[in-house]
């Protein structure tokens, strides 16, 4: 008998609490530090990534305790809205590296448009010989590109923007666990030619594992995520109209 | 810290605007991007005064994509019909992507000079 109410309580403060931003910006930070803290632990091991891990932690604690993806963002949209200022931000390392990387733009410019080209036109061929569905190749076209671009750029071809954001997130963690080991295999080691390859292929996820790895591979892959936003949202939407009206 | 947030929102704002009204087909923020490049370019001094701010966001990236990342329960039924397509493009692609810029910046670019200014 006593038990009810204390247990109605509980619902009350719970229907409460996850109805303000508190408990899903909490659960965002300390699912975050917690990641963060593992793989420091792990020595910051390419396989330990904190956003899959922090990820991971968040979308079984939400399955766990009924909670919806709609509400939890809500909440959580405070953090997600910094997306924003943080691609501005890229001018900033953009600007500082400019007059340093004058030798090698011209390498990096030709690296960049043909890793780009290359992944979006693997990405989609592969996915079209499996059988995947119209949807699903149009959203996994701008997958390399960082985010929110990518999201506008899905939306220009007709494409389903939430899900071209999953799959720049796994592009993201697959790019940051993989990329280090294949970049030593194919003897890349100068740093800022690590980081931008990172930047390029995995954008924001990879840009963070590249700082993990060295600060100059982490400039050079946040230049790479932002000439690769720019140059894909101008040329992707022209490139699918094109072939659009071929086919 | 604070200015330099407000440059960031500033420059987010206008590049929102101009994407808006002229009905470009660029994100806002990668607009502001431009123009704050622009403006760093031509005022170098500015750098400085936005980077702690700039290294703050940059410092912890990787947590700015959880929210959309988590996003990931509401595609499960997808993902579980085309895991097959799904899961092979997007190992194959990124790791093209990856080694075909790496590679070709690689063998393009000429060797390092002894150590330049390292300061970043």
């Amino acid at each position: 008998m006593t038990v009810l109410p204390i247990r109605d309580d509980i619902f009350r403060l719970w229907v409460y609490l996850s109805a303000s931003p508190l408990f899903a910006l909490s659960a965002t930070l300390g699912a975050y530090l917690l990641a963060l803290a593992l793989a420091r632990r792990l020595n910051n091991h390419p396989l330990v990534n904190p956003v899959a891990i922090t990820i991971m932690l968040l979308a079984t604690g939400i399955s766990l305790v009924g909670e919806d993806y709609q509400r939890y963002f809500e909440g959580a949209q405070f953090v997600h809205f910094l997306l924003g200022p943080a691609t501005v931000a890229f001018a900033v390392p953009m600007a500082a590296m400019w007059s340093r990387m004058r030798r090698i733009r011209l390498a990096l410019a030709v690296g960049l448009i043909g890793g780009g080209a290359a992944g979006a036109a693997s990405a989609v061929l592969t996915a079209w010989a499996l059988g995947a569905s119209h949807e699903t190749l149009l959203a996994l076209i701008p997958k390399s590109v960082t985010t929110p671009i990518a999201m506008g750029i899905t939306e220009q071809i007709g494409g389903p923007p939430s899900l071209t954001a999953v799959f720049c997130i796994l592009t993201g963690v697959v790019g940051a666990v993989a990329g280090p080991s294949l970049l030593d295999n194919f003897g890349v080691h100068r740093p800022a030619v690590r980081g931008f390859a990172l930047g390029t292929a995995a954008h924001g996820i990879g840009t963070a594992r590249a700082f993990q790895e060295h600060p100059e591979a982490g400039a050079f892959a946040g230049l790479a995520l932002g000439i690769h936003g720019l140059v894909a949202a101008m040329l992707i939407p022209l490139i699918v109209a094109l072939w659009l009206k071929l086919v | 810290m604070l200015e330099g947030l407000l440059a960031l929102l500033v420059f987010q704002l206008i590049g929102e605007g101009f994407a808006h009204l002229l009905h470009l087909p660029i994100p806002g923020p990668v607009l502001g991007l431009l123009g704050l490049f622009a403006v760093l370019r031509a005022r170098p001094h500015w750098i400085e005064r936005l980077r702690p701010t700039a290294e703050m966001l940059h410092g912890h990236l990787a947590l700015l994509f959880v929210p959309a990342g988590v996003g990931v329960v509401m595609f499960l039924p997808r993902l579980r019909a085309e895991w097959l397509p799904i899961v092979v493009a997007l190992l194959v692609s990124t790791s093209v992507g990856l080694v075909v810029t790496a590679w070709v910046a690689h063998r393009l670019a000429p060797e390092p000079a002894s150590q330049p200014e390292d300061e970043s």
